[in-house]
């Protein structure tokens, strides 16, 4: 059994050992569960060839549905396999930060939070696009469960909202690819849904078939990133679900839909693509700017941080689809730092919660004061997401921006690449940064610092206080216990690592980056060919990865 | 065992009557038919025996025949002149299969006031005692669908329908004692004598045009498939007088599976009926039709039109009731408070897809397995049987029991609320059906609406897919409501929820759950099979001489 098959099956055998142990067992084997997942992650970094990131590595497969050419083909590439890391380290990370918050129903919580782990990850294994939808949809079940019982007041609204625009969307995309494998099964007699062959059917047909099968992809996958306008449904769902809810859904199940138009939009339809990259940009932008906006005036700090998301991810999107490495390597990257800085700060924002109950910045202030550790983490984390330089944010954001200036051939000097984007695609974005650090340096302006402000009925922070009404919360220190320093301190050695020393993780994103936008380059150059049936392969020119290295630094 | 029957019958005794008689050849293709029938009479005689055991054998009987008759049409020879073959058998065993987890899912229906009055001491009263007609009622309605299956004529056709349709009506009005199932059984039978008055004047239409009411015959002796073959060879498309009867018949058959504008009586129907028995009308009618449409389509066959596929007025004709019956029943279920008239929406729902099959219809026989429409439609009937009688058998195997009202049906949404906590297997068993309805994978309803895509987009339907596509998105808001309320939901303070006192019904309800799961992986041999019953061999066109002396396009008939 190859490791891939592995920890798809952990994950699955753990929640069926919590959905029938013992109520006070849960957390215990949610956590074993993780753990293993912690080593099966390690083996698996072990094991991958970093060096040879762009080939699909440690392949499974094994048939579904033969007529219907459907099967559980496994496979990972280097922006998969780092994904996947994030994955298998949020997860303990999740089950931990869960611990006193949730006290109800412990074993439905930790049984779908487990299988949801699973579904993530055969997101980021699937080589074959319906065990990919299967798994794509599979996550709306646990995700559903975990808003809608265990979140805040208005959780009903918000799970089912999320789920109501998750469903339609895919819903379309499913009918894209399936389009796509009618059209390969068209010309090959057979039907199949492996990635690879469905990859070059898609890229020869022409450009207005591709631009509907880019609209039908994107309807399923940019609900998911979210990109304005489809966004509605994200600050609702994080404003409502549980801590470790936020931090799965700001940490992985977005990248969910990046990940998922990264390795099937941006490779499959690359003309339409090309042809339609600058317009997805701006939208990319009017979220930037949108949600930064939308931050500014929020005075709930969950909300806050969840708008947050919509503008980061606006950053991510605007890497990728600049079209070249550099901006291709600060998208994924991004997904990568988003999923840590952001979650943390969902983590740090539940801690509060936990001991307040309330988000809301009139009620909140000064916390410095009375939680000095908590301050620490809050304000380093939002350096992290501001992208302070030498934190993780920075690096990734920096290389999104670059990659949308230089895109765009002849319009610059040096460094330029083949792209449709340019210089004021970036500079106006790069406004998104300022208002970026304007609504969240306000945000913890006034939750840290300033005068102490705690809500009323709550002036007396005493666990041994007769009159506690929350009576679970006792077990709770004023500033943060060790467990919760546990959760939050790998996060924070992970944010250092990535701003200070990003290379290795850019070296090795850098040829899978180079495959998945190489139909595309390839269509920059040479504009006149048509249908781009011509890509004989995925290499990219070795000069064109060295040439924008420095991009990094 | 199952040899000696089938030695016994399938071989020496019809062979024996086909000799007699031409009229007693068509027995040999009816072998089920003829077990069901058999044993309606037998239900109808133990039915009314004064000994309770005896009385109770009825069900018994009832669940082997259909055994038999399921295993008897794996056997089955069928008509030479069939143009679907494989469809004959195909259909039965599911029928069978169905039928029998039907039969588990209406047991204590009737009679349950009476038999309890006798176990207190009252005498057994033959004429009050209603058991035995209610399993005959059944079974005839399964041997009339099985009949429709079978059929090779107008008239022969028409009797299966009616066969399957008119014990239903009586199976409503006696399904509850409140007048309300009364007033069901009135509207359905009036509205259904609607819709056969339809389909039997497109009937007539259709012998008007061709002259004969046989369906299916040969280059010899032509039949209607011929007939209009030979018409479309000759001028290139199909009289008017053909055209009309054709399209007035599905409306007509639009009735039986619930379809736009042929559905308004469903909400009311399976709302005024017992649950236990609108599952029961939520499968067996539809079947029927559905089989009726693929024999009325595939007289003049999916190859009629220049570019493949039904002749273009009736392509666009089933097209618009397709989507519109989707429409219909998704959104109108979106506003539904009692459940059951959800799960009444969401069968006219499932009917416009099971329709999408039948627009794309079966491929060429070199086209890969996931192209054949016909094909998709079957597997979907087979998905939908299963998952949507899971929904309705949770329903009926759980009752709400207050002093004033004992035994009474749950059918709202309160009702369902903390049914995992309470019912725990009952409740896992509503949210698997209702999220395999919704077709959300891995479930075997996410495989049936894929295997719908898949074909639908390969014929070029791709505006039918997006409306589709749409549709399930809606669907899913009331499915998810469904699948929700047991699990999220506490229990509201209410009546308790007990058990209804037969345990066959949840038997049912957990098999048909089971089966949502654990089908999945036997998925491709499922597909498969819906492939070979769907091989369409098209109508050879008659010889010009054997068609009957009318003009070939008459002018169309003033209705």
């Amino acid at each position: 059994m190859s490791i891939l098959t592995l920890m798809l099956l952990v994950p699955i055998a753990g929640a069926f050992a919590i959905a029938f142990a013992a109520p006070a067992r849960a957390y215990a084997i949610a956590c074993i569960s993780s753990a293993v997942g912690v080593i099966l992650g390690v083996l698996f970094a072990f094991q991958f060839e970093w060096t040879t990131g762009a080939t699909p590595q440690l392949g499974t497969f094994i048939p579904l549905l033969p007529d219907f050419g459907i099967s559980i083909r496994l496979g990972v590439d280097s922006v998969a396999a780092w994904l996947i890391v994030l994955t298998q380290a949020l997860q303990p990370l999740c089950v931990v930060g869960s611990r006193t918050a949730i006290t109800e129903r412990t074993r439905t919580y930790y049984a779908w939070l487990t299988i949801l782990q699973s579904a993530m990850l055969g997101v980021f294994m699937a080589h074959d696009l319906i065990f990919f939808y299967v798994c794509f949809e599979f996550t709306l079940i646990p995700m559903y469960v975990l808003i809608s019982l265990y979140g805040s007041t208005n959780r009903k609204a918000a799970a089912t909202k999320f789920f109501l625009y998750t469903f339609t969307g895919s819903i379309i995309a499913l009918a894209g690819l399936v389009y796509v494998a009618s059209v390969a099964a068209a010309q090959s007699g057979q039907w199949t849904f492996a990635l690879d062959q469905l990859q070059q059917t898609a890229r020869s047909l022409p450009l207005r078939e591709q631009t509907w099968v880019l609209l039908a992809l994107l309807a399923g996958f940019a609900v998911k990133v979210p990109l304005f306008p489809l966004h509605t449904w994200l600050p609702l769902a994080h404003t409502e679900a549980p801590t470790a809810g936020s931090v799965i859904l700001a940490g992985v199940l977005l990248k969910l839909g990046t990940y998922a138009i990264f390795r099937f939009v941006i490779p499959f339809v690359p003309a339409a693509v090309v042809e339609h990259a600058d317009t997805i940009a701006i939208i990319c932008i009017v979220g930037i700017l949108y949600g930064g906006l939308i931050c500014w005036v929020q005075r709930d700090v969950k909300k806050l941080v969840a708008y947050s998301s919509v503008a980061h991810l606006g950053f991510c999107m605007l890497g990728m689809f600049a079209l070249n490495i550099v901006g291709g390597v600060g998208s994924v990257l991004y997904m990568i730092n988003h999923g840590l800085s952001t979650g943390a700060l969902f983590f740090c924002i539940g801690m509060i919660y936990e001991r307040y109950h309330t988000r809301s910045l009139e009620e909140l202030g000064g916390l410095a004061a009375r939680m000095p550790v908590w301050a620490f983490f809050m304000v380093f984390f939002t350096m992290a997401s501001v992208g302070l330089p030498g934190l993780n944010g920075f690096v990734s954001e920096f290389m999104c921006l670059l990659g949308a200036f230089q895109s765009g051939a002849g319009r610059i000097g040096a460094g330029a690449t083949h792209g449709t984007l340019g210089p004021w695609y970036a500079a106006v974005a790069g406004v998104g940064m300022i208002v970026a650090a304007i609504y969240l340096l306000f945000m913890v302006g006034r939750v840290v610092f300033g005068p102490l402000k705690e809500p009323a009925g709550h002036a007396s922070h005493d666990p041994h206080h007769p009159n506690d009404q929350h009576a679970h919360h006792g077990p709770l220190p004023t500033d943060l216990s060790t467990r919760e320093i546990a959760v939050l301190a790998p996060l924070a050695l992970a944010c250092i690592i990535l701003g200070v020393y990003p290379t290795p993780v850019i070296r090795s994103l850098e040829p899978s980056v180079g495959v998945a936008i190489a139909p595309a380059v390839e269509l920059l150059k040479n504009p006149a060919s048509p249908g781009a049936t011509s890509m004989s392969g995925p290499e990219v020119p070795a000069a064109t990865i060295v040439a924008h290295e420095g991009g990094a630094q | 065992m199952i040899d000696l029957l089938h030695t016994a019958l399938a071989a020496d005794l019809p062979a024996a009557l086909a000799a007699a008689s031409p009229m007693a050849e068509k027995l040999r293709y009816l072998i089920p038919e003829i077990i069901l029938f058999t044993a309606t009479f037998a239900v109808l005689v133990t039915g009314l025996s004064p000994s309770a055991s005896i009385r109770r054998l009825s069900a018994a009987i009832s669940a082997l025949a259909l055994i038999a008759a399921g295993l008897a049409a794996l056997n089955t020879p069928t008509p030479p002149t069939a143009l679907l073959p494989n469809l004959i058998p195909f259909s039965k065993v599911l029928i069978a299969a169905v039928g029998l987890l039907l039969v588990l899912l209406v047991a204590g229906t009737v009679d349950r006031d009476f038999e309890s009055a006798i176990d207190r001491g009252t005498p057994f009263d033959a004429i009050r005692a209603t058991r035995g007609e209610f399993y005959a009622f059944i079974l005839f309605s399964l041997t009339g669908l099985m009949l429709c299956a079978t059929a090779d004529d107008l008239i022969w056709l028409f009797l299966a329908l009616e066969l399957t349709s008119l014990p239903t009506y009586v199976m409503v009005s006696i399904s509850t004692a409140r007048t309300r199932s009364q007033e069901a059984g009135i509207k359905y039978f009036f509205l259904g004598a609607l819709g056969a008055a339809f389909f039997l004047y497109g009937f007539t239409l259709l012998y008007g045009a061709t002259g004969t009411t046989l369906l299916f015959g040969n280059a010899d002796v032509p039949g209607i498939a011929q007939i209009l073959a030979a018409q479309l060879a000759q001028n290139g498309q199909l009289g008017a007088l053909a055209l009309t009867g054709l399209v007035i018949s599905m409306v007509g058959v639009g009735f039986k599976i619930a379809a736009v504008p042929m559905h308004f009586y469903t909400p009311d129907v399976y709302e005024g009926a017992a649950s236990s028995v609108s599952g029961y009308l939520a499968f067996v009618p539809k079947a029927a039709g559905i089989i009726t449409l693929i024999l009325l389509a595939s007289t003049v066959g999916w190859t009629a039109s220049a570019a493949g596929g039904l002749p273009e007025p009736i392509r666009v004709f089933l097209w618009v009731v397709a989507a519109m019956t989707m429409t219909v029943g998704n959104v109108l279920a979106l506003l539904q408070s009692n459940v059951k008239r959800v799960l009444a929406y969401s069968s006219i729902a499932h009917s416009g897809y099971l329709l999408v099959g039948i627009i794309t219809g079966p491929a060429s026989a070199d086209a890969p397995v996931s192209q054949n429409g016909l094909a998709a439609s079957l597997f979907y009937l087979l998905c939908y049987g299963f998952m949507n009688l899971g929904a309705f058998a949770v329903l009926a195997s759980l009752e709400r029991s207050s002093r004033r009202a004992p035994g009474e049906e749950i059918e709202t949404f309160d009702d369902l609320k903390g049914l995992c906590s309470t019912h725990p297997l009952q409740g896992w068993a509503m949210i698997l059906c209702a999220l395999s309805l919704a077709g959300l994978p891995p479930l075997l309803g996410f495989w049936g609406k894929l295997y719908l895509f898949t074909s639908a987009i390969a014929a070029g339907e791709i505006l039918l897919v997006i409306v589709m596509g749409l549709n399930s998105a809606i669907a899913l808001y009331y499915y998810l409501r469904l699948a929700a309320t047991p699990f999220m939901e506490r229990a509201s303070g209410g009546a308790a929820l007990t058990y209804t006192p037969s345990p066959t019904r949840r038997l049912a309800a957990l098999l048909s759950a089971a089966s949502v799961v654990l089908l999945v992986p036997f998925t491709w041999w499922l597909i498969r099979e819906s492939d070979r019953a769907a091989e369409f061999r098209p109508a050879q066109p008659a010889r010009a001489a054997l068609i009957a002396p009318l003009p070939a396009s008459a002018p169309p008939a003033a209705p």
